[in-house]
């Protein structure tokens, strides 16, 4: 009964099995509730004044004339924002994200928020708070940025990582390298050098759910809040550290989630619902519009990329290099950083080295979006790969497989390899019956390989035993990928049970210890780890009330297929006590039977995949069209083989649409303007060929059942496969992500020419 | 106690001297963050905001009181965000 998680157990009964999902009846039904469907007695409607201008001073808002509006109960400005950060940079960011204090940093910084009886008040509220602007020069190009001339956003940010510290401030936030080896010294071994440089576009996380929150402040200084997000535990922090709260006096409950992908692991107008129901002593609801969540969450940074890669004709790669320019919109972040972390990670080089350099600009706070950074260096890694791959003549899986990373490589970020998967997704790539599919006029084949770290975390479960023998648990991460359905198929293996026997729901903040976000991919890895060792614990208290019905030793009580069993010459005819017997009898043996872990779900492990895309180009309209797509990813274990699928599926969507259409488009004037799904296209069902999945199942040593996080790696390679496809089909080298038509045109016309 | 090298990525080395490792004698993760922030005063930011430790190739980004072995290769990394 170990609770080493480095044991893998091979034999399963309801692992792996394709169980109805829990929540399906009610989501399909249209009984799940999400962040806009709670509600409470009294509540007032909560709305936001956003700034238009990209970049403005806030000499002075008047909000007389809007709070004497009949019906209006609060309205709010950042005064109401005492600064209880403490000295904390992350935290003020954060703060001043949520409400703009002495400047409004870009197009969509919230300026004021009202709270009313109805959203037709709120909005004349809003009308009548008068905000007097100065308006200053913006910048929203990320190469731009960096210039000397460029308009400073804070005058408190001095380049990190650069000797000496300048004393001048800029919107350089960071500079950091990482790698090894000598590259200039490669670069001489090199028969064949290939450099170029890419650009890729902002994108939204694109979640069809907006934010929306309901918040109820009670004049003793006790507070709850129903909201939709990756993590309300975080939430919950944050929010009361921001108000100045005691973090066990706001009680949080999350809703079901419609889609976040990163975009909801930050706070945005939560704080503001608070604040407006703390003044207003009613409970206030606040939900975004689509418009608000274009123009004030996290979309990516949009990024500028210069890559270098050398190789022997051999298809040895002797060097590669590549510098990264990323923003964190108008606060400081290290998203560039992460890129160069990732950007060669799927290579054993001895020599790379990337440089990353980040800054900020007049647009809204940088998130995290499925293995945040990565796609687009991907995209830039990938793509010149191929080239290198073309220009000496060797199949670009083949030079892959050659040049992939293996247990013992040097990483380009540092550390030594343990057991990874790189290799045998290229292998079954390789073999795959796509790589050998013939291929129609004007349609293209590409690959890409990715990785993305995975991590694992703080998380709490709470495991209890009904009295009629059934079971109940409490978690405290987010299910946002089909999370509940694995760790009832957990307790189930563990226990013995029908997997509908096991009910699971996501607890509030006052049920559960801390619990991190459900990000990273640790949802499904960390949850599902404390809830076998949550189970391994109910299932000792179970041996024990056995034994103690049996009156003999706790060592002569073995817990198999959802019963306890004597072990023992002695004991060979005696009838297993089942759980629902143990249940039964629990009042008058020792009370509730339950278990509890509660764990930090460290050595997630690396993970890897490799993506196959077919892509058509119309030449005479620069239309894409997805004709194939085959997703290749390690699960270690796959728990659910459906929801699996379902994560492979949707992160290689998400990277087609963002390889091929989506973009923020700003407009001279610092403005977003396409913060709508009419202007900014997501692609829809029919936009997609039916993307095909292979699970490889490498076990994960350092989990009981060999799980790996697959929610994110699967975002990574598209824009490098969808690119490196349209390259064989039209012949032509896109460097701009999206490639929507009329970029294809124009490099199909440049060719030309 | 022996002195273990400790592998610092880019960022943290202007912050040595430019050294790309440092030697320090710890047994515990914990023990090496203590003993970073007293012996190098500026790694103390880093060092709040979260370091992630690489001992032969498994992250740990949380639990403090993991053992350093003697023969493994240790080396630190800045904590990465999720989506």
């Amino acid at each position: 009964m170990t609770m080493n998680p480095d044991l893998v157990d091979k034999t399963y009964k309801v692992i792996g099995t394709r169980v109805r999902r829990p929540d399906g009846v009610d989501k399909v039904t249209g009984r799940a509730r999400y962040g806009a469907d709670a509600s409470a007695p009294g509540q007032l409607v909560g709305l936001v004044l956003r700034s238009p201008h990209a970049h403005a001073v806030i000499k002075k808002i008047d909000i007389s004339k809007a709070e004497k509006l009949k019906g209006v109960k609060a309205v709010i400005t950042s005064a109401d924002f005492p600064d209880h950060t403490n000295g904390d940079r992350g935290l003020r960011d954060i703060l001043e994200n949520c409400m703009a204090r002495k400047k409004a940093l870009y197009d969509g910084h919230a300026v004021a928020a009202v709270a009313a009886v109805d959203a037709r008040t709120a909005r004349e509220a809003l009308k009548l708070i008068k905000v007097d602007y100065q308006i200053l020069p913006h910048v929203t190009e990320v190469d731009d940025a960096f210039k000397a001339n460029a308009p400073l956003l804070h005058d408190d940010i001095f380049t990190d990582g650069i000797t000496p510290t300048p004393t001048k401030s800029s919107n350089f936030v960071k500079q950091a390298e990482y790698g090894h080896g000598d590259i200039d010294a490669g670069f001489r071994e090199a028969d064949v050098i290939i450099e170029k440089s890419y650009k890729t576009e902002q994108t939204h996380q694109g979640y069809i759910e907006p934010h929306s929150c309901l918040a109820s402040v009670s004049p003793d200084g006790m507070a709850e809040m129903w909201v939709c997000t990756q993590g309300h535990f975080v939430y919950r922090n944050q929010c009361a550290a921001i108000l100045g709260m005691d973090a066990n006096k706001l009680r949080v409950t999350s809703s079901e989630i419609g889609g976040g992908f990163g975009g909801k692991t930050h706070i945005w107008a939560e704080p503001l619902a608070l604040a407006l129901s703390r003044k207003a002593n009613r409970p206030v609801k606040l939900t975004m519009t689509r418009d608000e969540v274009f123009r004030a969450t996290g979309p990516t940074s949009s990024t500028s990329i210069d890559v270098k890669i050398g190789a022997k004709k051999d298809g040895t790669i002797t060097a590669a290099f590549a510098e990264l320019r990323y923003h964190g919109g108008a606060f400081p972040g290290n998203w560039a950083e992460f890129g160069a972390m990732t950007g060669f990670a799927c290579y054993d080089l001895k020599n790379v080295k990337t440089v990353s350099k980040d800054c900020v600009v007049n647009r809204p706070k940088t998130a995290a979006y499925r293995a945040p950074s990565t796609p687009q260096v991907c995209f830039a890694v990938e793509s010149t790969v191929d080239e290198v791959a073309r220009a000496i003549g060797m199949n670009p899986v083949d030079f892959r497989i050659k040049n992939a990373a293996k247990e013992g490589t040097k990483s380009s970020y540092g550390p030594v390899y343990g057991p990874i998967g790189i290799g045998p997704t290229l292998e079954a790539a390789k073999n795959h019956p796509h790589m050998k599919a013939p291929l129609a006029k004007d349609t293209g084949r590409g690959m890409a390989c990715g990785f993305w770290f995975n991590f694992g975390g703080q998380t709490c479960v709470d495991m209890n035993v009904t009295p009629d023998g059934n079971v109940t648990v409490a978690v405290g991460t987010i299910d946002v990928g089909g999370s509940r359905a694995s760790l009832a198929l957990v307790v189930a293996e563990e226990l013995g049970v029908p997997y509908d026997a096991v009910r699971v729901v996501v607890a509030d903040t006052s049920t559960l210890g801390h619990n991190d976000m459900t990000d990273g991919s640790r949802g499904t890895f960390s949850s599902s780890m404390a809830a076998v060792f949550a189970t391994r614990n109910a299932i000792k208290t179970l041996r024990e009330r056995a034994a103690k019905t049996w009156e003999i030793p706790l060592d002569e009580v073995v817990w198999e297929d959802g019963a306890a069993r004597a072990v023992g010459a002695q004991h060979g005819n005696r009838a297993p006590l089942t759980l629902k017997e143990i249940a039964a009898a629990a009042p008058g043996s020792g009370g509730p039977i339950a278990g509890h872990a509660e764990i930090v779900a460290d050595n997630a492990g690396v993970s890897f995949a490799t993506h196959i895309c077919d892509a058509h180009v119309d030449k005479e309209t620069g239309k894409t069209t997805i004709t194939r797509y085959t997703v290749i990813q390690d699960a270690g274990k796959a728990m659910h083989p459906a929801y699996v699928e379902g994560q492979y599926q949707g992160g290689a969507a998400q990277g087609i649409g963002w390889a091929l259409n989506e973009e923020y488009i700003y407009g001279a004037n610092g403005r977003l303007q396409n913060a709508g799904f009419l202007d900014y296209r997501i692609p829809v069902c029919s936009d997609l060929p039916m993307i095909d999945t292979q699970i490889l199942e490498i076990p994960n040593p350092h989990h009981p059942y060999g799980v790996r996080g697959v929610g994110e790696t699967s975002i990574v390679p598209p824009l490098a496969a969808v690119a490196n496809a349209v390259t064989n089909a039209a012949g032509v080298h896109m460097n701009h992500v999206p490639m929507s038509p009329p970029r294809i045109l124009k490099a199909i016309k440049a060719l030309k020419a | 106690m022996s002195r273990l090298e400790i592998h610092l990525w880019g960022a943290l080395r202007p912050l040595a001297g430019g050294a790309s490792s440092i030697f320090i004698e710890a047994q515990t993760i914990r023990e090496l963050f203590r003993k970073m922030g007293e012996q190098y005063p500026g790694m103390e930011p880093h060092l709040r905001r979260g370091v992630a430790v690489s001992i032969s190739g498994k992250v740990f980004r949380d639990q403090l009181d993991t053992p350093l072995p003697p023969d493994q290769e240790i080396y630190l990394l800045p904590r990465v965000p999720g989506g």
